[in-house]
């Protein structure tokens, strides 16, 4: 049986990927997934050769088409996330990054009692001005639910499959990795999460590999919570600092929601011992167990610089990554 | 004027820049802290707290008396947030975005839509600071409804500060979208480097003027500054490697206040920021 050791943080620059990509040094036989598609580090450590690369298409977009659009703006009416803009055809050449218009307030769809649009007609001239209206759909903003598309009259808007980035799978000298690049203001980032936790679990599970180690995402949001599903151990790192002591209280209660056992590792304890107590005595009232304490060390920086792990260095940092390492796996 | 902190990576610096960029300035500022996932301004700014308010997204809900079972509900649906089964379709409300789509199309009207509880919006006013921040529920996966309800709190006329969120994705874009200036904080390492690119990316997809402050400046190497001079980014502020910063930050102290010859810093960012906007509105 394979497990999953899911390194996580709430707060954000804790030492996740340092501490994974030290894990995958130390570990024996594992299979390595970065799940921080966001903005994914371990591959700096780690040194991948990509082997595979596979396209991550995921959700819609709505595509107006402009040549059929005849300008009455229900798509604008109708759409909950801004994504529809009503412009000129001036503006549309020069700014693409013009907020909507619209503020919401559903005046036009309550308004329109025949649904013929001929009020949303007359209200985009208004607003409008002297210049026909036209719409444009702002990409970044368009969540894909296809709203607009069904209320279009003219059948002017189309759904299409939208590419959000791409996974891999690399060979690295700790064994094979999965790993993501989300593409540039795109959606979806938990299913991509998902996508990569399942092919490291299907490579862990073909090769008879005992453990996948997943470098998880900060916050408690979706990219989060789909590292987390179903996981055997979440590892939270944190740091005796007022934030991080604040966001580890949230990230506990999402372990607990979703029932996984979790761990607590204090990074750069020194930095405030006191903090550190408290932040263990907080973790061991919420049911989790202490993992060990890492000290700060300028040398973690260095290691970086050199594309190493941590205990691949003489850091002094390293005895407590191999002690918290030997908890988690006892 | 409205200026966005974000980042790549979490954990560079964006709130401490934020609170103490609020701090120095000289008349009212609104601090809007969009990182809705995890909030930490309001622990670096003792003040009063003011109304506390529910957010919700509106989700469908089925009146199995008049639904025929059709199941155009479920066809609809992109996030299989509604799954029609035969009889009465089964609501998923952890799935769905409130597009309203469902209960458009659904040709008996036998879906309404009501509101499910996504966080909450809390004030608070620390002197010249009014902070609004989101709080998400725990287990609830989408945060930009709540970032929106957040940055729908700015008072017009006055400045905003946005404090965002760490990632390149979803909840980034709800928060910087609409800002005037983009503050990208990073540190001089290979990791900050990597997610600052990608942040330069986001920022210019969304088509926001922007600049870039070091943090921890003295670790690492220069190839962040390279990479600002190669791109022509604005070098805004470098803020030095200085364990007492790292101390105050850890006890919840704002810099301007526990370390006061950091002021001069936090105040001529905030005169670049003012000077970047002004350029960009000519």
């Amino acid at each position: 049986m394979t497990r999953e050791l899911v390194v996580i943080s709430g707060k954000g620059g804790t030492g996740k990927t340092s501490l994974a990509a030290s894990f995958a040094v130390l570990a024996d036989r594992p299979v390595i997934a970065d799940c921080d598609v966001d903005a994914a580090d371990l591959h700096l450590v780690l040194s991948p050769r990509v082997r595979e690369r596979h396209e991550f298409r995921s959700g819609y977009e709505a595509i107006l088409r402009r040549e059929r659009c005849i300008g009455c703006g229900a798509c604008l009416a109708f759409c909950r996330f801004g994504a529809v803009r009503m412009t000129t055809e001036e503006d549309l050449r020069s700014a693409r990054d013009a907020p909507a218009d619209c503020d919401h307030c559903d005046y036009c769809r309550r308004s329109c009692s025949t649904r013929t649009n001929a009020l949303i007609r007359e209200m985009a001239a208004t607003i409008g001005g002297a210049q026909p209206a036209v719409y444009a759909i702002d990409p970044t903003a368009c969540e894909g639910c296809g709203v607009c598309a069904c209320v279009c009259p003219a059948n002017a808007i189309e759904l299409r499959e939208r590419l959000c980035g791409e996974w891999m799978v690399s060979d690295t000298r700790c064994g094979p990795m999965v790993h993501a690049r989300l593409g540039v203001a795109a959606e979806n980032s938990g299913k991509l999460v998902s996508t990569v936790r399942r092919e490291a679990r299907r490579i862990a599970e073909e090769q008879r590999r005992p453990l996948v180690i997943v470098d998880g995402p900060p916050g408690i949001g979706c990219p989060v919570i789909a590292s987390l599903a179903g996981a055997s151990l979440a590892l939270i790192v944190t740091e005796p600092t007022v934030s991080g002591e604040h966001d580890m209280a949230r990230v506990l209660s999402l372990t607990a929601h979703f029932r996984i056992p979790a761990a607590v590792c204090v990074n750069k304890w020194d930095l405030a011992p006191d903090a550190a107590d408290r932040i263990e005595d907080r973790a061991l009232k919420a049911g989790a167990r202490i993992a060990g304490r890492v000290r700060y060390d300028g040398a973690v920086t260095s290691a970086q610089m050199q594309e190493r792990a941590v205990v691949e260095t003489d850091a002094a940092s390293v005895e407590d990554i191999r002690s918290v390492w030997s908890n988690l796996s006892a | 004027m409205i200026a966005a902190i974000a980042s790549g990576k979490g954990g560079t610096g964006k709130t401490t820049l934020a609170v103490n960029l609020a701090r120095v300035f000289g008349s009212d500022v609104q601090l809007l802290d969009c990182d809705v996932e995890e909030p930490n301004a309001h622990l670096f700014l003792a003040g009063d707290a003011g109304e506390e308010s529910i957010v919700t997204i509106p989700i469908p809900e089925v009146d199995a008396r008049l639904c025929d079972g059709c199941g155009e509900c479920g066809r609809f649906c992109r996030y299989s947030a509604i799954v029609a089964a035969g009889a009465a379709p089964l609501v998923f409300p952890d799935m769905c975005h409130g597009c309203g789509g469902c209960a458009y199309v659904c040709p008996q009207k036998a879906i309404r839509e009501v509101p499910k509880r996504i966080g909450v919006i809390e004030t608070f006013r620390s002197g010249h600071i009014a902070l609004v921040h989101g709080r998400l529920d725990i287990g609830v996966a989408m945060a930009p409804p709540l970032i929106r309800a957040v940055k729908a709190r700015r008072q017009n006329g006055a400045p905003a500060i946005i404090d965002a969120p760490p990632g390149t994705s979803c909840p980034v874009i709800a928060a910087v979208r609409g800002a005037d200036v983009v503050v990208l904080i990073t540190e001089p390492t290979p990791f900050g480097l990597h997610d600052l690119r990608l942040a330069v990316d986001l920022v210019r997809e969304l088509r926001i003027p922007f600049g870039v402050v070091v943090n921890r400046a003295g670790i690492g190497d220069d190839r962040v500054h390279a990479f600002c001079a190669r791109e022509r980014i604005p070098l805004l502020l470098e803020i030095p490697d200085d364990r007492r910063i790292a101390e105050a930050y850890a006890r919840g102290k704002l810099i301007v206040e526990a370390l006061p010859e950091y002021r001069a810093h936090f105040e001529s960012l905030r005169e670049k920021i003012a000077r970047m906007e002004s350029e960009d509105s000519e």
